[in-house]
Formats: structure tokens, C-alpha cells, sequence
């Protein structure tokens, strides 16, 4: 049915595919600390070896009632329900940035419960709700 | 419905057709603008800025499903060695390279409001530029090697190894920690998209699929008439 040069290419590129695959697999498998875009509390937590004066990023949720604005000195609680690290900033704050919703903050650990940060992100999820629907939602909870 | 893309039956194609798809593409993508400005609600959150997605979400599925078309067109390609296939997938490059921008310069439009930046190097946003310059990698070699029967083999290997990028792009926010945020729409569960928002999408995205048909079908036409001229000039 097929020819000998067709099936014997055919062969070659699936062999090709798949070692293609694994090493890819493996390339980021190796990658994955510099791959991952901020650790979560409990990572940093689990961590055994933590840098203290490299620059990194860590993200989670801002705890409900966390939140402390006196003037220059922003503070709040990044968790990811599992652990907590309590956060200072000075600057400006993204729009989207408010309790209960996502953060990203790079900046340096003090240690591994302090967290001093100079730039925020804010992080949003993949829900898209018109107010009234996320209002109704609210009351019903 | 591959049989719709032999070359016999493209070049018999006439104006009509593609008149009536870009009457038919414009009234979508018409419908689908008043929707998604005016009649879909501002979300909870981000409120007006979502309507960036409209544009941003389809134009991120249309790039990666050319070089998913791509990918598969260079594997047969490879194999079989059949002409009009690779002309298929030259055809598709610009398509998709021009979206794969206009996601990236959209999705950096809805960071600035949204995350508080244009860019960051996450590995949903990384992935993303690198099928751009798989894109401009592609397109350029065809450009520039002047062989044919190099050009074929050099893009069809630059194809192939791009198609491993395409999982990568995908499932880069379920992997790994990103700022962007997971995918919407899956294939398992329910959008997480209101409806209200879910319909506008979904116009724009047939728009903007039909006008990616549009611009395929008109520069597959061309490659054909050029490789008809060739072999004419080659016989004289």
C-alpha cells in the first residue's frame, strides 16, 4: 500500500517525534524554578534552601480584613489558605488590587513569614461575571 | 471536505465566493462589535476593559490553530511530499503570525488596566512570543532560501518542532505559577464566562475565522497560479 521510502520516513519522524518529546519533557522538568512565574506561601515554606537577597516573586490571595494603608507604608497577608506571609509596600497599587482577590509581589524575604515588596501585580481569575450576576452570587453564598 | 482544497478546485474558484464570505464575515463581525461594545455588561471585576477579550481570546485561538495546521501540514508534507500541502501551509503563516501580534499587543492593552504592566516574562506570555518568532522563522525561510525544494524542507522542520510549542502555550497556566489567568474555555468543564459575555466571543471568533478563510483561500490561489507559471516557463 504504501511504498518503502514513504513508511521508512514515516518511521524516522515518528522516532524523531517522540525522543523530541521526552527531551523536551526534560529540558523543562530541569527549568521548573525558573519557569514558575511566583511561589505560592506554602512553596517558600517548604523551600530548603531560600535566598534571602535575591530578587523574587511571590503570589497568592490578599486575606479579607489583612489590609492596612497608613499613608506611606502599605501591609497585607498574601495566603494561599494553607500558609500566610505578611507583606510590606510603598507605592502605587494596581486598579484590581483589593482583599479577597489574587497578588503577585516581587521584591526580597526577610524571612520566611516577611516579605518586603517593590513592585505589585495584581492577578485576576478566569471568571467574567456581569455585577448583578456576582451580586446575586454573593447574597446566595 | 479536503477534497474542497485540491488544487483543481481552488483555481476553478471564482470572485463569487469570496464576495459572499466577506458580505457574510463583515454582518458577523458587525453584529459581534455592537455586541461586544454596547449590549454585553462590564465585568464585576475589571469592569470596561473586558471587552478587550473579545478581540484578544479569538485572535490567541486563530494563531494557534494555523500553526497547529501548520505542524501537521509540514509532518505530511515530510512523508508524502505532496506539493499543494505545503503551499497550504505557506498560505496559512501570515494568517496566523498577524493574530499571534495582534493577541500579543491586545493582551498587553488588558495588562496595563488589569495586572498593573504591560509585559511580564510569565509562561503563558513567553510561550506566546516565541510562536510569534517561530512565525517570523517560518515566513522567512520562505522568503529567503531561494532553493524551492530547500525552502519546503527548512519550513517543514521549523513547523514540526513549533508544534511542541503549542501544548506548552496551552496548558503554560495550568503547569506552572502565571500571571495570567487559567483558560475560560475548556474542552471538560463549563465556560466560566456569563453567558452574556460567552455569546459576543463566540460571534467574534466565527468573524474572525471567516476572514482568516477568506485570506487563505486568496493567497493559496496565488501560490497555485505561481506554481502553474513555473512549471509553464519551465516547459518553454
Amino acid at each position: 500500500m504504501l511504498s518503502k521510502k514513504v513508511e521508512s520516513r514515516m518511521i524516522f519522524l515518528i522516532l524523531l517525534l517522540l525522543s523530541a518529546t521526552v527531551i523536551i519533557f526534560f529540558i523543562f522538568k530541569s527549568l521548573e524554578e525558573n519557569v514558575v512565574y511566583f511561589f505560592s506561601p506554602t512553596e517558600i515554606y517548604d523551600k530548603p534552601n531560600i535566598s534571602f537577597n535575591k530578587k523574587i516573586r511571590i503570589g497568592g490571595l490578599v486575606k479579607e480584613g489583612s489590609l492596612t494603608n497608613n499613608q506611606a507604608l502599605i501591609n497585607f497577608i498574601v495566603t494561599d489558605l494553607n500558609n500566610e506571609i505578611m507583606v510590606s509596600y510603598s507605592g502605587l497599587l494596581p486598579n484590581l488590587f483589593s482583599e479577597g482577590k489574587g497578588v503577585v509581589a516581587e521584591g526580597k524575604l526577610k524571612d520566611k513569614k516577611y516579605f518586603i515588596a517593590d513592585k505589585i501585580l495584581a492577578k485576576h481569575d478566569e471568571n467574567y461575571m456581569p455585577p448583578e450576576v456576582s451580586k446575586i452570587l454573593e447574597k446566595s453564598n | 471536505m479536503f477534497k474542497n482544497f485540491l488544487p483543481s478546485k481552488i483555481l476553478s474558484l471564482d470572485n463569487k465566493l469570496i464576495n459572499g464570505l466577506l458580505f457574510v464575515m463583515i454582518l458577523i463581525v458587525l453584529v459581534g462589535l455592537v455586541y461586544a461594545l454596547f449590549i454585553s455588561p462590564p465585568d464585576y471585576i475589571q469592569g470596561h476593559s473586558v471587552r478587550i477579550m473579545y478581540v484578544h481570546v479569538p485572535s490567541s485561538f486563530i494563531a494557534l490553530g494555523c500553526f497547529g495546521l501548520i505542524g501537521i501540514a509540514s509532518i505530511l508534507n515530510l512523508i508524502f511530499k505532496i506539493k499543494f500541502v505545503s503551499l497550504m501551509a505557506k498560505s496559512l503563516a501570515p494568517i496566523g503570525c498577524i493574530f499571534s501580534l495582534i493577541s500579543i499587543v491586545t493582551g498587553s492593552l488588558w495588562g496595563k488596566p488589569t495586572w498593573g504592566v504591560w509585559w511580564v516574562w510569565d509562561a503563558r506570555l513567553t510561550s506566546m512570543a516565541i510562536l510569534f518568532l517561530f512565525y517570523l522563522a517560518y515566513i522567512f525561510s520562505w522568503q529567503f532560501v531561494n532553493n524551492y525544494e530547500k525552502a519546503n524542507k527548512i519550513t517543514s522542520v521549523i513547523g514540526i518542532i513549533g508544534l511542541f510549542n503549542l501544548p506548552v502555550i496551552r496548558y503554560s497556566v495550568d503547569w506552572w505559577n502565571t500571571l495570567h489567568q487559567s483558560s475560560s474555555i475548556t474542552l471538560t468543564s463549563a465556560p466560566t464566562i456569563h453567558y452574556t459575555m460567552l455569546v459576543p466571543l463566540i460571534i467574534m471568533f466565527l468573524g474572525m475565522v471567516i476572514y482568516s478563510l477568506i485570506i487563505f483561500l486568496m493567497r493559496y490561489k496565488t501560490e497555485l497560479m505561481k506554481l502553474k507559471l513555473d512549471k509553464k516557463n519551465k516547459n518553454n
